[in-house]
């Protein structure tokens, strides 16, 4: 890790109730090794426009705290997000491990919410100060994963099951984009694959929105709602996950 | 005050206009004559300025009538009517659940307030817990509580009635929480009394959960309120917290925006002279009503309920309410600073000075010594007030404007520094994003959160939901479309709310985000 006394961050929010269990207090870290086509926030990544609301700010871990003491109250943890997170884990590291030697802070939970793609040293490193995980899977298939990201999926896979492993696996996330990763073939294999790595696990089908996505062509397409339950049918008839469709 | 009779004859022209109006019930008319036949006696004896202040509603007496005849609010002590019965209604101690519910409803018919629908009905968990215990499946509990609440909601059909549950946790409540979400009626309304270390975080999830259906419950924090009442009292009506076995005499109330609009100088000078001013004009009004009652009416001298011992004079006071704040601070920053825009809810600045005339108000309130007012040790409680349908333009009680509200965090730290002041009673109500359905926890947090900063009383409404708050009181938008539509309503504060719905803009009250809608999933 290089510095990991200062995070570069985009943005934090003091409540949120969609970034894991509880409200949570989230930063957003700037930066992602991703270039996804559906990217809600293409302006974490580098080479795309930061415009002036969204410049991103060389934080210290003691400056995130004094913000988190006063929305502790109200907190059942915090979550780091992105961007990619564990793109500057270090500073991931620091920031938990602070939290967790703050006795006013000592409470709340740490999750690391990631599109899975790092070696496994990132979570060995990051496991004893972590509480949980939530972790995009794009597509199961290769060459779609590739084409919706830009990179493999093979270490999104392998995080998946390393983080079930530690008991660290909060939830997984299903981006559906309508006609590109809502087969019936490719849904079933992953509801098998998913199965096999934890029958219990909580999934999360998320429909792809075009609000905030990059203009392109040709344009990608929001499932609708008969959509996105088919797959959570699909994905129910397989094995009995927790599931729940947003 | 009085009303004129002999000139145009508006007198004639309004009860015509009462008892031909298609959308009011026959109940609602004849209260609302009765209301009308009030206004041919004098008003309480008030001074000029008092009586000047009052007609051009800088202060407010609520439209309570010219002659008080009842409290305004009354919490029956139900707990001792079922131990003792009740010599008036004939109606001996109960020894069923059966029973109990029906000796209950009987008394509910009974129980006076300035709304004529009683605004208590009971501590139920508690009330009810002598009569359930192992006999009694779940699912009985569930039956008999499932028929008392539909006959609650069609023979008392207005949103200010009441009850108390909590802070422990029991089957009663439990059931109650079930019977709600079944039956998604918008009476009775509901308090849950939060004890951090006593409430389970299961149980204000599961009254959580019963906010998303229902809008109810209202939460409040009990050990706040057992530090300022002791821990006999209940939250009644649209968050009045008073005593059990007592209440509250009257509500008057100051318009604060107005009493600004009324002072030139600096913000120091309207702390000095202008603000005590008009605090001692209100507080006028609310003896000379207090008075009224007590004195010319004999309302404690002749009650059932007062010489059945269920309610003691010693535990009511007057409540003395304020609204308009932020048009108040609006105003005195621009006055202070040529040209300043800061908000009160958006500025450091305006934010204390807002903690600043609550305070002064709260200085002056206890320094006013107030006749018949033992339950506030001779003082008059002090209430944020949360609206009526006929104010326009101001904002309830200590709130931010509707729709100008900033993220829910901020939000809660404006508000909160108010909370201790108000003994009987503050509502500043949140609006959570609709995500919060699938994280109730984040809620349960935020509530826990919010009594740990000090808040007293804390109510959401879910984006999207059927029922809305109005003012402190729950109506189904289904009702407010009928009123709309001239069809009529069955609740008669749903016509309350119909007026309050177009003055207020309510719909348009932002809408807290606890998540981040914008970023998206990824
Ligand atoms: S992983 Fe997330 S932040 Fe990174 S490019 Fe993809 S959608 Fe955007």
């Amino acid at each position: 890790m290089k510095d990991t006394a200062t995070g570069l961050v985009a943005s934090t929010i003091a409540f949120s109730n969609v970034d894991g269990p509880g409200n949570r207090f989230v930063v957003f870290l700037q930066g992602c090794n991703f270039d996804c086509v559906a990217c809600h926030n293409p302006q974490t990544i580098p080479g795309h426009a930061v415009e002036g609301d969204h410049a991103p700010l060389r934080m210290t871990v003691p400056e995130l705290l004094t913000q988190i003491r006063r929305a502790a109250p109200f907190l059942s943890g915090i979550t780091v997000s992105g961007g990619e997170a564990t793109q500057q884990a270090g500073f991931v590291h620091a920031l938990f491990t602070a939290v967790k030697d703050d006795l006013s802070l000592a409470h709340l939970t740490c999750f690391v919410d990631s599109n899975g793609a790092c070696g496994p040293d990132t979570w060995a490193g990051l496991s004893p100060v972590m509480d949980g995980a939530m972790i995009d899977l794009k597509c199961l298939d290769a060459q779609i994963h590739q084409q919706m990201t830009g990179q493999p999926n093979d270490e999104v896979l392998a995080s998946i099951r390393q983080l079930h492993a530690l008991g660290l696996l909060y939830e997984v996330r299903l981006l559906i984009l309508a006609g590109v990763n809502n087969g019936t073939e490719l849904v079933q294999h992953t509801a098998e694959w998913l199965a096999a790595v934890d029958p219990a696990m909580r999934v999360k089908v998320i429909g792809f929105r075009q609000h905030g996505v990059r203009p392109r062509t040709p344009a990608l397409v929001e499932p609708n709602a008969h959509e996105l339950q088919a797959v959570a049918t699909m994905l129910q008839a397989a094995a009995g996950f927790d599931i729940c469709v947003i | 005050m009085t009303l004129d009779v002999s000139g145009d004859n508006e007198f004639e022209a309004r009860a015509r206009a009462l008892v031909q109006d298609g959308s009011l019930g026959y109940d609602q008319k004849v209260r609302r004559l009765a209301a009308l036949a009030t206004e041919m006696l004098p008003y309480p004896l008030i001074s000029a300025a008092c009586e000047e202040a009052l007609s051009k509603r800088v202060i407010c007496d609520m439209y309570e009538g010219n002659a008080p005849f009842t409290a305004r609010y009354i919490l029956p002590d139900y707990e001792k009517a079922i131990r003792q019965g009740l010599v008036h209604l004939e109606m001996p101690p109960p020894t069923t659940l059966a029973d109990a519910l029906a000796f209950l409803q009987i008394m509910y018919s009974q129980v006076p307030s300035v709304t004529t629908y009683p605004v208590y009905l009971g501590d139920l968990d508690k009330v009810l817990a002598p009569f359930v215990d192992d006999r009694i499946s779940d699912a009985q509990l569930d039956d008999a509580l499932r028929r008392f609440w539909i006959g609650i909601d069609r023979m008392l059909p207005d949103a200010f009635v009441h009850l108390d549950l909590g802070p422990h946790d029991s089957r009663i409540t439990r059931s109650i929480l079930r019977v709600e979400r079944s039956l998604r009626q918008a009476v009775p309304n509901i308090t849950l009394k939060v004890d951090p270390s006593v409430t389970p975080d299961d149980l204000i999830e599961d009254a959580v959960l019963t906010v998303f259906q229902t809008g109810k419950p209202h939460f409040v924090n009990h050990p706040m309120m057992v530090g300022d009442h002791g821990d006999q009292y209940a939250a009644v009506s649209c968050y009045n917290s008073l005593k059990i076995g007592g209440g509250a005499h009257t509500l008057v109330r100051v318009n604060l925006k107005e009493v600004a609009l009324r002072h030139t100088g600096s913000t120091d000078e309207f702390l000095a002279t202008t603000l005590p001013h008009y605090v001692e004009l209100t507080a006028e009004l609310a003896e000379a009503r207090v008075r009224s009652l007590v004195e010319q009416q004999h309302f404690f001298d002749t009650h059932w309920l007062a010489t059945e011992g269920l309610i003691d004079i010693d535990r009511f006071s007057a409540m003395f309410g304020i609204f308009g704040l932020a048009e108040c601070v609006n105003l005195l920053m621009a006055y202070e600073h040529a040209g300043s825009e800061a908000r009160y809810g958006h500025d450091a600045a305006a934010d204390a000075l807002g903690r600043r005339v609550v305070e002064r108000v709260a200085e002056l309130v206890a320094q006013r010594p107030m006749p018949y007012c033992e339950g506030g040790n001779g003082f008059c409680y002090l209430h944020s007030q949360s609206g009526i349908d006929l104010d326009n333009d101001v904002t309830a009680g200590t709130r931010i404007p509707v729709g100008d509200e900033p993220s829910m965090f901020e939000h809660i730290n404006t508000c909160a520094p108010h909370h201790r002041f108000f003994a009987s009673g503050i509502s500043d109500i949140f609006h959570v994003d609709e995500t919060a359905v699938r994280n109730p926890r984040a809620v349960v947090d935020i509530i826990r959160g919010a009594f740990a900063s000090g808040m007293r009383d804390f109510t959401f409404n879910l984006d999207g939901n059927e029922f809305v708050r109005i003012t402190g009181y729950l109506v189904r938008k289904s009702d407010l479309a009928k009123i709309a539509d001239g069809e009529g309503a069955r609740h008669s504060s749903d016509y309350l709310a119909a007026g309050s719905e177009n003055a207020y803009h309510l719909t348009q009250r932002a809408v807290k985000r606890i998540g981040c809608h914008e970023r998206a999933p990824r």
